[in-house]
This record gives structure tokens, sequence and C-alpha cells, in this order.
């Protein structure tokens, strides 16, 4: 597998000159003739009856073509729990509720139309804490529920904890909490609905889940009584994913609704104060957790409690635990694990998926504990995860089959990079490490994705994958896999996957999935065609079929190198020859890995994805202000396809979770964002860069393409722990709520010192008791 | 109110009839159809709607488009030469992984474009403040800054990484 032409080099991303030009087209861009444009109404209330709403006005304006409201509807329920209708009616449970909706000729008149719209609300009591929405007196957000507890326990437990934490030498005992974060894609969400004569929708949408869209949109279809027609999907560019669009919103229904009634294209495109308020977070968490282990430091168990804030209604978020399972379970040997979370429903805005899914959270309170652990246990904290590593060709005790596990080579790597070297007074180094899958995750009841191909008369192929590019380069890695295994340059091959009418079915752009899904399903289909490719070479050079290797658009006898062909000369006499044929291949690869079964145990995942983080901090003590000097991700990722893209994946989700762990809060205050702007929230910038290294291992995983794992999410998997390990290093302080601010690090360092902390916390408004 | 300007745009002499209150932003993409230079908030935090003018970066949605009277304006659709090879700026970006979903590929490039105008031999604190005012999501900028110092060193040859990013 030493001979790879194509594989492993540092292929620029297939659309980068249509990008770098402004060539391509993302939902902002696309317009159709005759399209309406489409806005929503909120709520202005937290939690309140609608009482009444007045359209009249808004109908009269002139321009407008449709309005509706919840009661105009059909009944429609989004979501995994399906609670959400796209237009609420009887009342309001968040303030991205949406109330109401309008089509006009332009924008501006449906802005118009929206301001004239009068609702009546009557203001109920609302609960914005999961743990006070737990109590028995609280509101309740859902009537019918009767409970805020949603009915969706997460429950794993194996081997003996009770008797594993009497045996434990050291035990360590903590609290932690993820607050809500966003994805911040540079391309807003946005959308257009377009029925034809006979009722057959297009949807052009930014989705990470065309086919799963589709599913979504024939059931609003069938709400509208139009059982039996057609919804296609087309996906234009889309400027940044990381999980935002693996849901569909409610702004997708409606858009097809006000279409419905309009008899017009609409298209309905979030500005940025939208997308903050009206797309979903990531998933914040309340976690008990509490972990020991005997004399030597060998891990004897895991204990977590969590409880997940719901918020209003119920997408990817509450599931999250699926995927924390895994690093609470796996993340180290742990032979006794018990894991239980609640999701509760608030009145405060719900999460999504977002990179890592749970996985960041999960691990933040593991690694933060492992550090506190070490430390008790006398253990440096290298040691102490050197002695507790996984290793491969082992399963775990929640049923994940490591194949291949490059964990100890990522510690030794990182240690290596941040060990050594004088450290100066407020200077620290922290580690961290993470598991994730990387050989799909099996999620829904297929993990499949499908790929056709078909090559004309010049060896020029078209590929037509299900999977989603979103900016993470699927399209490249696969024509790379495909070039590799045809013996095709890069430029020969042309990857279509925008459209549900001509690509096959994916379950989605998820779970860093799409090169070993997405790339096994073309390895398979790139196979079938090789074969024809064979079969007519042998016949035409007169040659063993067992002797025919594909290289640089030829067609060669190993035996004899003489004999050779052009690809696509051979391909021409094929075909314009009686009986003559055309190569075309069809391919669908679906992962033998498990769902997760009762017990929540099962192989999720045909293989997983480790890594080691290392963060060089200094810490200011005057100011509370972490620097981070230097940062390290080491990850085994099985093979590097395409080092330049690894790369690219690496820092961005790197720079993502640094952001995660020192600067980034959706604010809510009694259920309202309060910062909806990149002014308030803040994402990191060019000047907020650190110098980092990415280096990886390659352990070629049998069960790969070319022996790869996905790497899309692990970037910013453990850099909050990570980082919160080197400021206990540096300065002695354990911050355990996200995001750590100077403000928390100078409360703590406080608080060690000695001095008055009492007060309230100016980020949670927790207040601390002057007396304890 | 109506009013004609006279610009360059992207070497083309241009007569358009505005109002007042557009902005450049809305000229260039609703009026003119030149759809690469991107929307990413409409308050000048992104930046993904920069373009040049006069030689400097600035956020088209915040640019008056009463403003660009008789002025030379370059947009992201402007920068490769007419036979279509790219401008240095952009054939860096792809080479080096700087653009991965790209919506602020185009506001990146006119910043960086503006910059190496202004400084042909950028220090990385220089390219940093440059591009300080672009956000990028997807790739923690490091492969954007190692792009902008390639496409500086383009003509000496000098294919070296970023310090920042090598190991010690």
């Amino acid at each position: 597998m030493n001979n790879l032409s194509v594989v492993g080099q540092r292929i620029p991303k297939l659309d980068a000159a249509e990008k770098a030009t402004g060539r391509s087209r993302y939902i902002q861009d696309v317009t159709l003739p005759g399209m309406l444009y489409g806005k929503i109404l909120y709520s202005k209330y937290a939690h309140a009856r609608i009482v009444r709403i007045d359209t009249s006005r808004a109908r009269k304006l002139e321009g407008v073509r449709a309005v509706l409201t919840g009661t105009d509807i059909p009944e429609i329920r989004m979501g995994v729990y399906k609670d959400n209708p796209p237009l609420k009616s009887g009342k309001v449970r968040s303030y991205r509720d949406e109330v109401a909706a309008v089509a006009a000729v332009d924008l501006k008149t449906a802005e118009e139309a929206i301001r004239l719209i009068e609702v009546t609300y009557e203001a109920l009591p609302a609960v914005f804490d999961p743990e006070t929405a737990m109590k028995k007196e609280a509101p309740l957000v859902h009537e019918a529920h009767k409970t805020n507890v949603l009915k969706m326990p997460w429950k794993l437990h194996y081997g003996d904890v009770e008797a594993a934490r009497s045996e434990a030498a050291h035990i360590v005992e903590d609290r932690f909490s993820a607050t809500w974060v966003t994805h911040c894609c540079l391309g807003t969400s946005g959308c257009i609905a377009d029925f034809d004569h006979d009722n057959h929708l297009t949807v052009y949408s930014n989705t990470q889940i065309p086919s799963l869209a589709q599913k979504d949109f024939l059931g609003t279809l069938k709400a509208l009584g139009l059982k039996d027609r057609r919804a296609r999907v087309i996906k234009p560019c889309i400027g940044g994913g990381f999980g935002s669009k693996l849901d569909t919103y409610a702004y997708e229904h409606v858009a097809i609704l006000l279409a419905f009634h309009a008899r017009k294209p609409v298209k309905i495109q979030f500005d940025r104060k939208e997308e903050f308020i009206a797309t979903s977070t990531r998933q914040p968490a309340i976690m008990n957790i509490v972990q020991g282990c005997d004399e030597n430091g060998r891990l004897l168990f895991r204990d977590i409690r969590m409880i997940l804030d719901n918020g209003a209604y119920t997408s990817w978020g509450a599931t999250t635990p699926s995927v924390m399972m895994l690093p609470i379970s796996s993340l180290y040997r742990v032979p006794n694990v018990r894991y239980e979370a609640l999701c509760v429903y608030t009145n405060n805005t719900y999460a999504q998926a977002m990179r890592g899914y749970g996985n960041p959270q999960a691990t933040f309170a593991i690694e933060s504990a492992m550090d506190a652990l070490a430390a008790k246990a006398g253990i440096d904290p290298v040691e102490f995860r050197r002695i507790n590593a996984n290793h491969g060709d082992e399963v775990t005790p929640q049923g994940f089959r490591i194949t291949t596990c490059g964990l100890a080579g990522c510690i030794d790597k990182v240690a290596e990079a941040l060990g050594g070297g004088k450290r100066k007074k407020g200077e620290g180094v922290g580690y961290a490490s993470l598991v994730h899958v990387g050989g799909g995750a099996r999620v829904y009841k297929s993990d499949g994705c499908g790929t056709l191909m078909k090559m004309n008369d010049y060896g020029q192929l078209d590929l037509f994958t299900g999977a989603t590019d979103m900016g993470q380069g699927a399209d490249t890695v696969i024509a790379q896999i495909v070039a590799e295994e045809l013996g095709l340059h890069i430029e020969d091959i042309h990857v279509i996957h925008s459209d549900t009418d001509i690509c096959p079915w994916d379950v989605g752009a998820h779970a860093s999935r799409t090169t070993f899904v997405a790339g096994n399903s073309a390895l398979g289909a790139a196979r079938q065609l090789r074969s024809q490719i064979v079969k007519i070479a042998s016949r035409v050079l007169d040659v063993d079929p067992q002797d025919i290797r594909l290289n640089d658009r030829m067609v060669i006898s190993r035996q004899d190198p003489e004999k050779k062909i052009e690809l696509g000369k051979l391909l021409r006499k094929s075909h314009f020859s009686p009986g003559g044929n055309m190569l075309m291949a069809e391919y669908f690869y679906d992962p033998d890995n498990e769902n997760l079964g009762r017990d929540f145990k099962g192989n999720l995942s045909m293989t997983y994805t480790f890594g080691t983080h290392g963060a060089r901090v200094r810490v200011d003590e005057e100011t509370g202000k972490v620097e981070i000097l230097r940062y390290v991700a080491a990850h085994d990722v099985g093979r590097a396809i395409n080092p330049l893209l690894l790369e690219g994946q690496v820092y961005g989700g790197v720079m993502m979770g640094i952001g995660y762990a020192l600067t980034e809060q959706v604010q809510l205050e009694k259920g309202e964002i309060m910062n909806p702007n990149f002014r308030d929230y803040k994402i990191l910038t060019a000047k907020d860069t650190v110098p980092i290294a990415a280096p990886f291992l390659e352990t070629t995983d049998a069960e790969g393409p070319y022996g790869a794992k996905g790497i899309g999410e692990p970037g910013c998997v453990p850099t909050a722990p990570a980082i919160a390990n080197a400021i206990y290093d540096a300065v002695g302080v354990r911050i355990k709520d996200l995001p750590i601010t100077p403000e928390r690090v100078l409360a703590a360092l406080k608080k060690k010192g000695g001095d008055d902390t009492c007060g309230i916390d100016p980020l949670t408004e927790k207040v601390y008791d002057c007396t304890s | 109110m109506d009013r004609e300007i006279q610009f360059n745009l992207n070497g083309n002499e241009t007569t358009v009839v505005i109002k007042d209150h557009w902005t450049l932003l809305h000229l260039l993409r609703e009026e003119l159809g030149l759809l690469g230079t991107k929307e990413g908030c409409g308050s000048g935090e992104c930046g993904a709607c920069t373009v040049m003018v006069d030689d400097l970066a600035v956020n088209a949605c915040l640019y008056l488009a009463v403003e660009v009277d008789s002025k030379k304006v370059v947009t992201i659709e402007g920068l490769a030469s007419a036979d279509g090879e790219l401008h240095p700026v952009q054939k860096a970006f792809v080479e080096n992984g700087g653009i991965q979903c790209g919506f602020c590929s185009p506001g990146m490039i006119m910043s960086a474009t503006a910059l190496l105008k202004e400084n042909a031999t950028p220090e990385e604190d220089d390219i940093k403040h440059a591009i300080a005012g672009n956000i990028c999501r997807c790739t923690g900028y490091v492969q954007i800054i190692d792009s902008i110092r390639k496409a500086a060193r383009a003509e000496e040859g000098d294919t070296v990484r970023v310090v920042a990013w090598q190991d010690d």
C-alpha cells in the first residue's frame, strides 16, 4: 500500500478555485423566477398563552401573498421527540417560538407585514433552570407531557460500581458544567421551497442531511394532503455545517407551507441575528462525576449523573448522551461504569448536534476528573493516562470493538512536544485525550451511503455520492480514493453531491463518518468499475485479468508492460463496436456496525479514532487571563488520505474548541439571547490564533478506505479539559464551568488565596454564599 | 433620492443610478448581480463582504454606494486576470488549504490582497492584523495565514511553512 499515487497527497479541495473566485453559489445566491420572500414572527415571551393573533393589517398590505399562523396549518411535528410544530398555536414556550409567517414580493414588504401582525399574549410563569424544572411545583413547559423530564431515560450500567467504589484507594468527586455555544456558520441558514403544477416539491436548502430532510419534507407534504407527491432536495454550496444542519428546522417547513399557499416559490433567508436566536446550540450539561482508582493508578470505576437543559423542544441535543457514553465507558479502560442522564424541558432555546455531539461536554468532566484523580493518587498526569490507555484489538465493556488504537502513541507524542523546557511562574501544561467514532455510527437503522458512477469514452468519471460536502473536503477525499483505485488523475473525477433526484441515499454528514462510509461506498463502486475495465482490457490486450493494472490513465500488463492501452482508447473501442457497452457502477455501503441496544451496549462504529491534546498556558494572576503558548493535538487517523485537508480539520476543530474553553457563550437571560451578534458572542479571530501542531499517527485500520478513520470532530473534543488542566498546573485552580473566563479564573484565584469570593457570578448569576 | 454615479468596477467604467441609502453591498449583489461578495452579518462584524475601494479593504455592507463615485472598486470577481489565471493570493488560498466552506473566502482574499498591496512582505502579526475583521469558523485561520504568507513570498520562491505552526 505504499505505492500510492493519489491517496496521501496534499491535494487542494476540488472546489477551492470556484470558491476563491466567488463563483460558488450558496443559498444566499439562489433566486427563482417569481420568487417570494418569507419572514417569520417570533415570540415576545419565554412562556405565554397566545390569546389572539390579528393578521388583518398584514394581509391587506400591498405585495403580501400569504400569511400563516399556527391555526392555519396542518398537524406537523418536528424533531426526535415530535414535540415541535413549525408554527405554534395555543401557547409559546420560548423566545424562538415561531408564531406567524408571511410571504411577500420583496423582503421589505415581508418585514413590514411581520410588523403589522398583532399578537396578544398572556404571560405564564416560566422556568429557565433544569434543576428547578424537575421540581414538582415547577411550571410545565408541555402540559400534555405531564412532567418536564423527558421520557428518554439514558442509563448505562455495567460491572459493580458500588463494590468498586468501596475498594478504590483514591476517589474524586466533582460537579462540572458546560453552557450553550453555537455553530456560527459564516453562511446563515436559508431555503427555497417551490411546488410545480402537480404539487411536486423542490426544496433548496443548505442541509447536512439531504435524504433525511427529504423524508421530513415528504411528511409535510403528507400533512398537506399530498401523500403521493415527490420531494426533491437540492443542496447549494454550504457555508459551514458543524452539525447545525442535521435536523430540519421550522423555517424549512414554513417555507413549504407558504409556497403551497402562495403558489409561488418562497425563500426564507436568515439574517445573523436570526441565525443566533432561531437555530440551535450545543447541548448544555450539568455533570456530576465520581471516579476512582486503585493504589497503582488503575481506574476502577466511573459514576456519572447528568442533567441536560432540553429547552422548550427536542432536537438532537437530547440524544447527545448516546455519544457521551462513548468516552464515559471507553476513554481509558474502566471496568465498572454507571451513567444516567435526564433531559429536562425549560423555556430556554433548544440544542442540536454540534461537532463532537456531547463528547466535548463529557470529556471535559472526565479528563478534568482524571487530572484530579492523578493528583490524589500522586501519579504524574501523563503517566496516569499511560497506565489506563486503551489498546487495539479489544472490546470495551460497552461493546465497542477497538480495532486499531494509537492512543498510547498520541500521549507520547504530545508529552514529548510539551513536557520539556523550563517553566516560568504562572505557566503550566495540561493534557486530555479523546475517543470518538471513526468508522460511522449506527444512530439510525441504516448507516449507509450510496454511490453511482459512470465513465465516459475518455476515461472521465462522474461520481454521484450521497455524501454531503460542507467545506470539510468530502468531495476531494472521495475523488482521491476513486482515482487511486482506477489509476486516474484527480481532475478526471467529477463529484456530484447536491441533489436527491440524482444522488443516492445517505444518512447524513454527521459522526465524522463521511470519509469512512462514503469513502468505502465510493471504493466499492470503483472496484466494480475496475473489474469491468479489466474484463474488457483482458480481451483487447489478450492478457490474464489478474495481470492487469491501472495506472496513470493507462491499462497495462504487469508481465509484459509493452502490452498496454490508454484507458480512453480502450473505452471507445468497447463502446463503438457491436454489442458495445458503457461503464457504469453502483454500490451501497452499509457498515457492519450495531445500534446501541436497550442496555445501550453494542459496537456503534466500525473503528474508533483516538487522540491526545496538550496545551501550555500562561495565566496572568492579576487579571485571570489565560494565554495559550503552544497547543499540540495528536490523532490516530488510520491513514491520512489528504494531510492538507486533515490538518485543516484539526486546526479548525482546535480553534473551535479553544473558543468553547475560553470565550464562547450564548448568554441567555430568562430565556432571551442577549448576544445575538459577533460583537458580543466571542468567536475567536485571527488575532487569537495560537501555535498549533497537529501530528498524526497512521494505524491503517483494516476496515477504513485505504485504512482511514474519521477525523471531522475530534479536533474540538478534548480541548477544554486540556486547557483547564493546564490552568490547574499553572496556578493551582480548577475551573469547572465553561467558558473559563478571566472572571472565573480570578474568582478562583482569590478563593484559593483566602480572599472574599462571595457574591454573584457575573456569568451564571449564581449567588455564592459568603459564609461558606 | 436617485443619483447617478460613475466608478471603475473590476476594470470597467460603470455608470449606475443608485438610491442614496444603498450600501455598496446592495449595489453589487442586488443591482449588479455580483454575487461573489458575501453577506455574513450585515453589520461590519464578520468581513465576508470585504471589497477593495481604491486599494483599501472595506466592509461593503457598511460602505454607502454613493461613496464609490469616481473611485476604483475591485471585488472577488475582478481579481483573477482576464484569461482566468488566478491572482497569486487566490492561488495561495487554493493550494494551502485556506478555503473550506468558502463563505468567508472572498472577503478574506480581498483583505489579504489589500494588505499585500500596502505591504509586500508582511510579518505574521501584520497578516493577523489585516484579517482580524474577517471571521472564519472552519479553518481556525492557520492555513489562511499560511496562504497569505506564501502569497507574499511567492515571487521569492519561499515555500517554508509559517513558523508558528511548525514543531519545535
